[in-house]
């Protein structure tokens, strides 16, 4: 199995925006494994557990920093990690998913497991075309996740509703949240991932074609208007969402 | 002037609000370079085509039916072949599809096979020379991006929600087609559709969204909104993360970072305190109504009216006002 996680800020923080306009300014942020992404190392470590075998890769693409995220992997449980290096983590979800395919193409992978998308950039986009690329089954934003004697099953949920779908492996496959909580590394662990190998391979990113041309901060709400306390307040209420809001 | 090319999803035979919302939005984009052609395209089982007319009224030139008896539920891989060769041999100058659950799964394969970038959840866009600018709430929404889209066609999906699905009457051309793949030959094979109460509206299709969290105290108290909801008559039923990790309300009610994101005319919350996931998911909303106990509660500072107060004392008593005010 692989599995690829990508380095986010921790969304519990007021952002504020770097002095180029285009980006977040990180200092002070802390950095952890996007959350989504964090489930699928579970998930794939659940798998290898019933199974009783399996090896699993993580994946990350981007700069030296990144080893922080892929070393946790390994102290969760992971067997290896490969960094796929480069300067910046790119906003284009083509230019990530041809390097993932890339790197994925000759791993003879089982299961390729993805966050549904990552907490940060919110696009959604890589775990489906990496699989496009590879010409792989795919499954988007798994709730549920059967696998058994070589096919898949897998449930999403909808507006209103779910899905349920089959599939055979080898397949990629991005987890939603609920599937199953990532466990925390234990002291072995961390001790352990230490050793475990981490191969650092150089890869060069195609020219994107989604670009950020500035970041900034949504326009606050000037809200905040109380109207009182308890039932006495309901009937300015309904007069307001009636004359101003015009919403009843 | 170029044509733009929009996908109509359906659920159940039936169109779906958000595939309107995309009709509409390719409208805006195809007037937006001259008065090009929308193109929609409509994938179902065979009657699906009855669905057709409704795209012309919301801006369709043309509609492209592809029925199939093995397509009454949304095949991944049949949908991906079929729009990527429609999109391919259109020469379209954007493709826009909807980030619903669908959307969001089945745009980015046909990225990846035509070989172009995306946008995804997509709020605002405009053609600005080669590019299309779009807006795109990034970090939980509480960083929005301006993006540059490059080259042809453009593809996005828009945030169900972000525009109104506009009348734009002119009657459709209708054009049928058999589906790229043979949905025999398809890999990922859909087993089963499984769908809530068809009575009640879905979060993203409902103007009024009442929602809960854990200010309701129990989950039988739920009993309260529904009343409420069923006072606007157009309303769905939400709730917070606490309250379907709890259990008491389905996880598909989840209205947050990692569970809906809505943008209705009017979010009522209720016992809802505001943690930023839940913020996240719908802070949008054009008109925000706070209920809670506590004064300081941080949904106060995004709702445009708040009243403090127990939401089991407070809500009965909106609903009979609004029961009064819908029957004037």
């Amino acid at each position: 199995m692989a599995v690829c996680i990508k380095r986010v800020a921790d969304m519990e923080t007021r952002f504020r925006i770097a002095a180029d306009g285009r980006s977040v300014d990180e200092a002070g942020l802390k950095f952890d494994i996007s959350d989504f992404d964090g489930y699928a190392v579970e998930v794939a470590l659940q798998i290898r557990e019933r199974e009783g075998a399996g090896d699993i890769t993580v994946v990350s693409l981007g700069p030296d920093i990144v080893q922080e995220q892929l070393r946790k992997a390994l102290s969760m449980g992971a067997d290896r990690a490969v960094q796929l290096k480069t300067d910046h983590i790119p906003f284009d979800g083509l230019v990530i998913a041809r390097a993932l395919a890339d790197a994925l193409r000759d791993g003879a992978y089982d299961l390729i497991l993805f966050g549904r998308m990552a907490i940060d950039s919110s696009n959604q986009t890589v775990g489906p075309m990496t699989a496009e690329l590879l010409d792989l089954p795919c499954i988007t934003a798994a709730s549920k996740l059967e696998i058994a004697n070589g096919r898949g099953t897998a449930r999403r949920e909808l507006e209103g509703g779910a899905e349920l779908l089959g599939f055979p492996l080898p397949a990629v496959v991005t987890i939603d949240e609920g599937i199953a909580r990532p466990r925390l590394p234990s002291l072995k662990g961390i001790m352990g991932a230490k050793k475990k190998p981490l191969e650092v391979r150089p890869v060069a990113l195609g020219e994107p074609h989604l670009t950020v041309k500035s970041m900034e901060l949504p326009a606050e709400r000037t809200g905040g208007r109380i109207l009182g306390e308890g039932p006495a307040a309901v009937p300015e209420l309904v007069r307001l969402l009636q004359t101003e809001a015009k919403v009843l | 002037m170029a044509n733009v090319f929009a996908f109509a999803e359906t659920r159940g035979g039936a169109l779906r609000k958000v595939a309107l919302e995309a009709v509409t939005a390719a409208r805006q984009m195809a007037d937006a370079t001259g008065g090009g052609e929308v193109h929609a395209l409509l994938i179902g089982a065979p009657g699906v085509a009855s669905q057709a007319e409704r795209l012309g009224q919301h801006g369709a030139d043309v509609v492209i039916v592809v029925e199939h008896p093995a397509l009454a539920m949304y095949s991944p891989e049949v949908a991906a072949a079929t729009a990527a060769e429609r999109v391919h041999n259109g020469a379209y100058r954007a493709a826009v599809f909807s980030a619903s659950a669908q959307g969001k799964d089945l745009a980015p394969r046909v990225a990846a096979k035509l070989g172009v970038s995306m946008a995804a959840d997509v709020t605002a866009f405009e053609l600005s020379g080669d590019a299309v600018v779009v807006k795109h709430p990034v970090n939980t929404g509480k960083v929005i991006a301006t993006l540059a889209l490059t080259g042809a066609p453009a593809i996005l999906t828009l945030r169900p929600g972000a525009l109104q699905a506009a009348e734009h009457a002119r009657s459709a051309r209708v054009e049928n087609a058999a589906p790229a793949l043979d949905p025999a030959a398809a890999r990922v094979v859909p087993q089963e559709l499984i769908t809530g109460n068809n009575a009640k509206l879905d979060l993203g299709e409902a103007p009024v969204i009442v929602s809960g969290g854990r200010g309701l105290r129990a989950p039988e108290n739920f009993a309260l909104l529904e009343n409420l909801a069923a006072a606007f008559g157009n309303a769905a039923v939400g709730a917070t993360r606490a309250v379907t990790d709890d259990g008491w309300r389905p996880h598909s009610d989840q209205i947050g970072q990692t569970g809906r994101l809505v943008s209705p005319d009017l979010y009522i919350a209720c016992g809802i305190s505001g943690a930023i996931q839940h913020l996240a998911g719908m802070r949008t909303s054009r008109t925000i109504v706070a209920i809670n106990k506590d004064r300081e509660a941080p949904i106060f500072k995004l709702a445009d009216y708040g009243i403090v107060g127990d939401v089991l004392e407070v809500v009965p008593v909106l609903t009979d006002a609004v029961k009064k005010a819908k029957q004037h």
